[in-house]
């Protein structure tokens, strides 16, 4: 026979989470980051036999993503592209670096 | 066609055997080293289907040791439905009972996060409670709560550091996996799965919600087996997640 937690104990974690929630932990949270990705290393969780597995065919491909710590993506430094032109990361995805 | 079913896929998978008798091209020619093409081509494609499936345990046995396994497995458990999303299922036990892997524990049970990350993606979607509806129930009441928790949501309790392997390796900028035991909750806030780490005597808490376990009793069990076992977190990451669907008292 388990010893039952005590009533007040529960009602104090639930009223802890409570307000953990509506604080809304931003810490440890990702977000989707565009055109950062190495090819083939880009994220997407439905697995094979859908069109999005591990599948950007360059570095850096502008519509795909990886997840990365919430705040981080807009800080990351990419390389410059061939032609000298500055790339940067974005939360949206973008239209450079398709493969042809 | 003089060939069974079971001749031809039993030739597809097993490069030793002959090509099966009567297989002939459209003009009536014996198939030969046609066969062999089909062959390569079912190979290789479910050589890439465990790569998408399991990028992880991918990157850490490496593109060459990756595929050499990936050939013994899929020749052992072709798939047995068409829907490639779902294949690999038992990919984690295979890596587990594979002897040249016995040194690399943890395989099987990195496995097993990828796999439960996946069927998340896949599973149905449901109307969740948020939590306006935990806040609504009286205290003294909160004991005899069950709560319903998603399809979406998996459980993994793993004696190796699986959460921080995954995140090591999927996540720029991860800290290096610790030394430790950890219990892996995964939830689907929106449209993608993320597993998080619970702390210890988290999985078996979440386990025991699912099968409509009490909260009470749920908590309390858990608390006999794990001491420490922090609650709030639990909940807060049920919370955070959108994991919770009903709370019935």
């Amino acid at each position: 026979m388990s010893r039952p937690l005590k009533t007040a104990a529960i009602a104090g974690a639930v009223a802890t989470a409570l307000i953990a929630q509506s604080q809304s932990a931003q810490a440890g949270k990702k977000e989707k980051c565009f055109g950062v990705a190495e090819a083939g290393q880009n994220g997407c969780a439905a697995g094979p036999g859908t069109t999005c597995a591990g599948t950007s065919s360059t570095d850096y491909q502008g519509n795909a993503w990886m997840l990365v710590e919430e705040g981080t993506c807009l800080t990351i430094e990419l390389p410059d592209t061939a032609d000298g032109k500055m790339r940067t990361p974005s939360l949206e995805a973008l239209d450079r670096d398709l493969p042809a | 066609m003089s060939v069974t079913q079971t001749d031809f896929r039993t030739a597809i998978l097993d490069s030793d055997l002959n090509v099966p008798d009567g297989l002939k091209d459209a003009q009536g020619r014996p198939a030969g080293r046609r066969f062999d093409v089909y062959r390569n081509n079912v190979a290789v494609s479910l050589t890439e289907a465990l790569q998408a499936g399991f990028p992880v345990v991918f990157k850490l046995l490496g593109t060459q040791n990756f595929k050499a396994i990936a050939g013994v497995f899929l020749r052992r458990n072709p798939p047995s439905n068409p829907m490639m999303m779902h294949y690999g299922a038992e990919f984690p036990d295979f890596l587990r009972g594979f002897e040249p892997l016995s040194h690399l524990g943890y395989l099987g049970d990195v496995a097993d996060l990828e796999l439960a990350l996946r069927r998340s993606y896949h599973a149905a979607d449901c109307e969740t409670a948020g939590g306006d509806v935990l806040a609504r129930i009286p205290a003294a009441q909160l004991e005899t709560l069950r709560i319903g928790i998603a399809p979406s949501v998996e459980v993994l309790s793993s004696p190796w550091p699986i959460h921080d392997i995954w995140a090591f390796n999927q996540v720029k900028g991860a800290p290096k996996p610790r030394s430790e035991a950890q219990d892996v909750l995964v939830t689907r806030h929106e449209f993608d799965p993320e597993p998080h780490l619970l702390p210890p005597g988290g999985a078996r808490f979440v386990a025991a919600l699912m099968t409509g376990t009490t909260l009470g009793k749920a908590a309390s069990e858990t608390t006999v087996q794990v001491p420490e076992f922090d609650l709030s977190t639990v909940l807060t990451l049920l919370l955070t997640g959108n994991a919770i669907t009903t709370a019935t008292i």
